[in-house]
């Protein structure tokens, strides 16, 4: 490898570009697909397939996910590598192993920056569902969405398969060989021109690893990129308290919380730990001695925090830093004043704010987002400090990162580097930096740079944007194949280790960084141990302790110690407050589902209804109501082919995107927001081109926010795929079915949600149907419920719940079980939003069953309503005739039924995977029921209470869904069923619902509303 | 009747300005009704217009079959419904189908019951008629399933291995039944009342082909007292046995609505509406085959204007009762004071499917009330319009009953909308291009107009026959 300057031509692997010239070398026929010539010939190859059979308007994307995407698997197979595979029962089985009986392995995942513990479930040797390990402090036994998400990604059949250099097919040999050169060349020069680029890390090994590479290599340098790394809490706590510190909340102490653009419950490592913690304080079925805590939310944006909030204010950018001065001042802070919103009810909540957070001053948390600058961070941590919060409700650490993000080891220094032409060799580990940088930073030009950096190595899971201006791409191990370690969000330590060998030969980092040092040999596993040996105490045995670690999934007592540390009052204090720049911000957020595209190509998290708007496949130009009006941008118009609006120019610094507008009440005026992660250029076939990429816009100063936009109509209609098509909501309320009340009102009246005069038992003819062994029921408390869509995962993830793609969605065929109904309440300029989880209601009176003519619904002797996918005919009269709508109907052969796609080895073995032309429907998750019974009566004994647990119930971080004996009168639903807060659904139907709702409680100020958020109180808005 | 007379006798002897019309035009004799009826079947050469619409009807049958190869290796997703819209254009057009064939039912059974002469020369017509629309009305509860390949045998009570009977609670199985009950008796009744004509054109065939299957079908028919005496017995029971079906199926098929707790659905009025309904499409049917047929044919004087006009008659008093229903929907809505069906009615007038109200208003309620005038009844080329109207009102009605009550239920969360795809219109279109093809495949092979039964309404006849 002497010729280390290649021509950027050669680089690039596949001409997809503008110039749409045929790629000369491909690796596979899965690459030359993205050709046209091949995709028309696989059309008229595959004619059941064609298009012209099926609606044009219809599904030419579900075709891409699953049409394409495994008719070129078995494709490729027959020209490629085929595993040969013989089947043979085990000669002597492994301990322990019992087919058709799932293991769970402890094990972490770093979906979101820090790790969550989790116990995945396996089936004979294949992960196939993620739960959550209830001992580990990131988890609690619930997971977010992310980590549910991540078995799909380990299957992905798009996972980049091979390492390779430029376009050509290589080995791990190859590669090793080719770097030594440069590496003994660097290592005359001390390192001088190597850098290392990584998203966040926490693991101590890969750590140690780097630390030792760093000193072979004195002059290397290690960089950080990754979108979601809290560079500018971290810059905040440099400023306030002199050193990187990371704040870990306290919940429980908390009776005052205000967020300043804080999005605690929907993003960052620590969220399903807040919610767990935020939620308790929120639910319960007497007055409590404890008060219910109250959340102040200053939004600049929207999020699943600020629907959650008691009052929120949907602000400026410049105006959240604005209400932090004014905060800071009222406590005590030399501040000077900032910008503040012009409302005059912003104003009298920021007054009502500051007054409760002084009567409770070491009881209030302030907490500000990653959002926000450095300084407001840092104002933050000194307020907290000065009204004596600081250790009670908000906890100081060391951060997790082993290497905060900060100005030195940042992109931009790396680019500017680069540009210079001081990096000779460059190893990205991981992540995605060319799509994920912002263009500003200079990154994307200088990897383009054919001149500069004459190594440049990625490892990574797909073969992406980056692996595409790299001279060499190692496949990347995925979490669920190698061992590794990292740290929770409270520094708990856990080893994570692998369930299945690598799919497609996958290194992981510390196999790349050891072979740096120098050891290309030692797997990932022997590295961990090694790192491991110093960790564990020497008095004790470590092959003791270390299968104990492994087995618990985490090292107890791990979690870092409180800091102790005080603000250093200096001249960052007397920042210049910032000011609204111009008459429109634009925002930019992580995707609540894609976060930076990292799950562009998973189609669950494509799929899944972004909380507040519930656009799927998409990313828009979120706009309040009035901001909307300004802009003359209609409102989404309905129709049974997707929900259409009007494409807008966003124009901000002088660059433009073209983007569809989506109108959604509560967003800040002046203020349009858009999501990360969208128009990915090489992602997988999943979610290629799917939205619009706004990097562009951003500035690498200020990327959250930038001042000085601009929107224009363009003219041009698009079709969304919305969920919840339906813009009025105005009778909610009268239709009964979300109940919501103030925490004052609940005092006065715990069953304020009971609708007098509705009947409560209605007469039948026929005696009841006896229940007299089990009867199953759920309920699901409002009051707990943040909306953060866990549950929707979990479920797909359980029952083999298919995606359909974005045509599908726009014609009213989306197929989760389970829903999150999302209700605005109040004027749209404010709304109150909740959210209400619906799967089937398993009715006792099911109007379902009735009249399925082939008695495919029925009843169990358990109250179950069955779904039999064998006798159904589909004749979709039990949707028609459900009050509920909770049924989903597969209108094509949305499974993968016919190819040997590595997506199949994800299905779970226990849950029939639905054909075409049947009826399916939350089914309680029987088979987590029917395995419980089949213990149960193995061991001769009842089911015990908690023993089954519904894939919702088990990932929900708030704990808001139940499920139990309702024949038990001790089992917890049974218990949710007495509160006065209980009710069911569309009760005078009289179908009997044996899933119930707890009403939803709000804590608002009650100087600031006297009476406010009456029950019946309801207003229309659209979303 | 200030024009009236008393006669001799004490009865009221008509002004012939007041006499009905004749059903069968002065001048015919047994033998020139049979030379005019049995001519239209093989006997002559065949219309060019024949050829011409035999053609269009095999294109738009080529249709059916398109659609159905696409939706047996495809699915269901290629037409339109979803949730919470499960059923569209798949049921709107089964029901009007079912509808449609009403007529024949009413003109053959209860007609006859009620000794109205004047069916006579439309009767069989009409039968055959209800017979077309019964195939095509089959091919929905089938194909709209999500797999057909099941369905057909799965909703039929048999004894099986996996010792598994229909539900049968559930209204698609008492369709099941009501339909096949129907389009049997149906058939018997139709072939029986042919029996005496098919042995007329048995006797007049000429080559052996017809000879040997108009033959096969007369059953052995010889004109002799025994035969009449047997048939017109059997011919007065099975229109016995008809007579509860008229009411029967279509209050069966307005179970699957009724049935259901959907508001707009749940409806007690609906068995009687939908009747009502059925036969008000049906005749509108009958009206728009007949008149062109009439002026194709040149069977003025069998299809005489009193048959028209009384057809339109018919018409008018049925649709009267539809608009009742309209009103009543309307009426009880509000009446009931529940949230739901209020919601359901205000946003089926007013809301986005505001258009298939208007429609429905315009074509079954303002149209067919012209019908009130004598002068429209007797313009055939505006009864065939009206008749037109009539048939896409009712259309749009079970459009309405079924879009409009589903798309926006109970929970908002989960509204819709619906909206056919090309395949939901290429089947509808291909089921007319069925419709089409049995009807004169039906003039073409057998006579169309009942000679028998046209005999014994000659004026000569009238004292010979009872009924």
């Amino acid at each position: 490898m002497s010729d280390v300057h290649i021509p950027i031509s050669q680089v690039t692997r596949v001409s997809k570009g503008a110039s749409g010239a045929k790629p000369r070398f491909w690796r596979s026929l899965d690459e030359l697909a993205g050709s046209e010539d091949i995709k028309v010939w696989l059309h008229r190859e595959f004619p059941e397939k064609a298009s012209e059979f099926t609606d044009p308007e219809g599904r030419r994307q579900f075709l891409q996910l699953m049409g394409a995407s495994v008719a070129l698997a078995g494709l490729s197979s027959a020209c490629t590598r085929q595993p040969a595979e013989a089947i043979v029962p085990y000669a002597k089985a492994p301990e322990q192993f019992i087919p058709g009986k799932p293991v769970y392995f402890a094990t972490v995942l770093s979906t979101d920056g820090a790790a969550q513990g989790v116990l995945v479930e396996s089936h004979m040797g294949r992960p196939t569902k993620i739960e959550g390990n209830p001992d580990h402090p990131g988890s609690l036994g619930s997971t977010d969405h992310f980590a549910q998400a991540e078995i799909l990604n380990l299957y992905d059949p798009d996972r980049s398969k091979s390492v390779t250099y430029r376009t050509e097919t290589q080995t791990w040999a190859a590669f090793v060989a080719a770097i030594r050169p440069v590496l003994d060349a660097q290592k005359a020069l001390k390192g001088e021109g190597l850098r290392l680029l990584t998203p966040t890390v926490t693991s101590p090994t890969l750590a140690g690893q780097i630390a030792e590479l760093l000193k072979q290599y004195p002059l290397a340098k290690w960089h950080v990129h990754d979108p979601i790394a809290r560079r500018n809490a971290m810059d905040g706590a440099r400023l306030a308290f002199g050193r990187a510190l990371q704040p870990v909340y306290e919940f429980s102490e908390a009776d005052v919380i205000i967020s300043l653009d804080a999005d605690f419950l929907g993003l960052g490592g620590d969220k399903v730990a807040n919610a767990r913690a935020f939620s308790a304080r929120r639910s319960f079925d007497t007055v409590a001695d404890r008060e219910m805590n109250r959340l102040y939310m200053v939004e600049s944006s929207i999020s699943v925090t600020g629907s959650n909030a008691d009052h929120r204010m949907a602000v400026r950018a410049a105006e959240v830093e604005g209400i932090a001065r004014e905060l800071a001042s009222a406590v005590g802070l030399p501040v000077e004043k900032g910008a503040l919103p012009a409302s005059a009810m912003a104003k009298s909540i920021v007054e009502a704010m500051i007054k409760d957070a002084k009567v409770r001053p070491t009881r209030t948390l302030v907490m500000v987002g990653e959002t926000q600058p450095a300084f407001v961070h840092a104002l933050g941590f000194a307020i907290n400090e000065k009204l004596g919060s600081l250790g009670t409700t908000l906890i100081l650490t060391e951060p997790v990162e082993a290497n905060p993000p900060s100005a030195e080891n940042s992109i931009e220094a790396l680019s500017t580097d680069m540009a210079a032409g001081k990096v000779g060799a460059l190893f990205i580990l991981g992540g995605n930096p060319v799509a994920t940088a912002v263009p500003e930073s200079g990154f994307v030009s200088a990897m383009k740079d054919q001149t500069k950096v004459a190594l440049r190595v990625h490892l990574g899971l797909f073969d992406d944007e980056t692996s595409e201006l790299c001279h060499w791409h190692i496949p990347e191990a995925h979490a669920l194949e190698t061992w590794g370690d990292a740290r929770a969000f409270d520094g708990t330590l856990s080893v994570q280790q692998p369930l299945i060998a690598p799919l497609y030969d996958g290194k992981s980092s510390h196999e790349l960084v050891q072979s740096l040092l120098g050891d290309s040999t030692s797997t990932s596993y022997q590295i961990v141990q090694a790192a491991w040996k110093s960790r564990i105490p020497a008095a004790a045995n470590f092959d003791k302790g270390w299968r104990r670690i492994i087995h618990d999934g985490l090292v107890p007592a791990s979690a870092f110690p409180a800091a102790v540390a005080k603000t250093t009052p200096g001249a960052w204090m007397q920042a210049e407050p910032a000011s609204n720049q111009g008459d429109l911000d634009v925002a930019f957020r992580l995707d609540p589902n894609i976060l930076d595209g990292r799950y562009a190509n998973n189609g669950w998290m494509q799929e899944l209804p972004k909380p507040l708007t519930k656009l799927t496949w998409d990313n828009a130009v979120l706009v309040s109501p009035k901001t909307a009006k300004r802009f003359s941008i209609p409102e989404p118009e309905g129709s049974a082919r997707g929900s259409f609006v009007d494409r807008v120019r966003l124009e901000v610094g002088g660059q433009s995107v073209s983007m569809p507008a989506w109108i959604v009440p509560g967003h800040p005026d002046d203020v349009v927001t858009v999501h990360l992660g969208g128009g990915r250029k090489r992602s997988g076939k999943v979610g290629q081109g799917v939205g619009v990429d706004v990097q562009s816009l951003r500035t690498a100063g200020s990327p959250w926010v930038r001042s000085g936009g601009q929107v224009t109509r363009d003219g041009t209609r698009y079709g969304m795929g919305c969920t919840q098509d339906h813009w009025k909501m105005e009778d909610a309320s009268e239709r009964g079915l979300l109940r919501t009340g103030s925490y004052e009102e609940f005092k006065a009246n715990p069953g304020f949600a009971q609708h007098p005069g509705q009947p409560t038992e209605m007469g039948s003819l026929y005696p009841a149907h006896p229940y007299n062994g089990n009867k199953w029921g759920m309920s699901i408390d409002l009051s707990a419920c943040i909306g953060c869509n866990a549950c929707i995962t979990a479920c797909q993830s359980e029952n083999n719940i298919a995606v359909v793609g974005k045509e599908q969605i726009m014609m009213g065929r989306e197929m989760q079980w389970l829903r999150i109904d999302r209700y605005y309440e109040g004027d749209s300029e404010s709304p109150a939003v909740h959210h209400q989880p619906v799967p089937c209601m398993q009715c006792e009176n099911a109007s379902c069953e009735v009249v399925c003519p082939v008695a495919a619904t029925t009843h169990s002797d358990e109250g179950l309503n069955d779904m039999v996918y064998n006798r159904c005919v589909g004749t979709r009269y039990c949707s028609n005739n459900c009050a509920y709508k909770v049924r989903r109907f597969n209108f094509f052969l949305y499974s993968d039924w016919d190819t040997n796609s590595s997506l199949t080895l994800q299905k779970n073995p226990d849950v029939t995977v639905r054909s075409r032309g049947v009826m399916e429907k939350c089914t309680y998750c029987v088979q987590r029921v029917n395995e419980a019974r089949i213990n149960s009566k193995n061991e001769g004994r009842e089911i015990r209470e908690g023993e089954i647990k519904t894939a919702c119930q088990q990932v929900c971080p708030t704990q808001a869904i139940v499920f139990g004996d309702l024949n038990n009168a001790e089992s917890a639903v049974s218990k949710k069923k007495a509160s006065p807060r209980n009710y069911v659904l569309l009760q005078e139907i009289n179908t009997k619902p044996r899933t119930s709702y707890l009403a939803s409680v709000r804590n608002p100020n009650p100087e600031l509303h006297p009476g406010a958020s009456e029950p019946t109180e309801g207003e229309a808005h659209h979303g | 009747m200030a024009s009236s007379q008393i006669s001799s006798l004490g009865t009221p002897v008509m002004d012939p300005k007041y006499a009905p019309l004749p059903l069968v035009a002065p001048g015919h004799t047994n033998d020139s009704v049979t030379e005019k009826i049995a001519h239209m079947t093989m006997e002559k050469e065949t219309p060019r217009a024949w050829w011409l619409t035999l053609l269009v009807a095999l294109a738009m049958l080529g249709g059916l079959g398109t659609a159905i190869l696409g939706l047996l290796f495809v699915g269901i997703g290629l037409w339109g419904p979803n949730v919470p819209v499960g059923w569209g254009m798949d049921i709107i057009n089964f029901v009007w189908w079912i509808g449609i064939g009403h007529a024949g039912t009413l003109i053959s059974a209860i007609l006859l019951l009620f000794k109205q002469r004047w069916r006579n020369s439309i009767n069989r017509f009409a039968e055959a008629m209800t017979l077309a629309a019964v195939l095509c009305a089959l091919q929905y509860p089938l194909f709209h399933t999500g797999r057909p390949w099941l369905a057909f045998y799965w909703l039929l009570p048999y004894p099986n291995t996996m010792g598994l009977w229909p539900n049968f609670r559930s209204p698609l199985i008492w369709d099941v039944f009501a339909v096949s009950t129907y389009g049997l008796v149906s058939l018997l009744f139709w072939y029986v009342g042919m029996i005496p004509d098919l042995g007329t054109l048995r006797d007049r065939a000429k080559n052996r082909i017809s000879k040997v299957v108009y033959g096969m079908l007369s059953m052995g028919w010889r004109n002799s007292a025994r035969h009449w005496s047997n048939y017109e017995k059997a011919y007065l029971l099975l229109a016995g046995l008809s007579t509860p079906l008229v009411l029967s199926v279509h209050s069966v098929v307005s179970f699957d609505f009724a049935v259901s707790l959907i508001p707009g659905w749940h409806t007690t009025i609906f068995p009687p509406y939908f009747v009502a309904g059925a036969v008000f499409a049906g005749f509108a049917m009958v009206l728009n085959l007949a008149i062109p047929l009439r002026w194709l044919y040149r069977l003025e004087d069998v299809i005489t204007m009193r048959h028209i006009e009384n057809m339109a008659k018919v018409m008018l008093a049925t649709g009267l009762i539809v608009n009742y229903g309209y009103f009543m929907e309307l009426f009880m809505a509000w009446y009931s004071g529940d949230f739901f069906e209020r919601y359901m009615m205000k946003n089926r007038v007013l809301g986005p499917y505001w258009w298939s109200y208007a429609a429905l208003m315009l074509c079954n309620v303002i149209v067919p009330n012209t019908l009130w005038w004598k002068k429209a009844r007797t313009n055939t080329i505006w009864l065939f319009i009206v008749s037109l109207f009539v048939g896409v009102g009712m259309w749009l009605e079970r459009f309405v009953i079924i879009v409009t009550s589903l798309y926006r239920d109970y929970m908002p969360s989960s509204w819709g909308y619906y909206k056919a795809t090309q395949f939901d219109w290429m089947f509808f279109i291909g089921t007319g291009g069925l419709f089409l093809t049995l009807m004169l495949l039906f003039v073409r092979f057998l006579p169309a107009v009942p000679m028998s039964e046209v005999k014994m309404i000659l004026p000569g006849a009238e004292g010979r026959v009872k009924r």
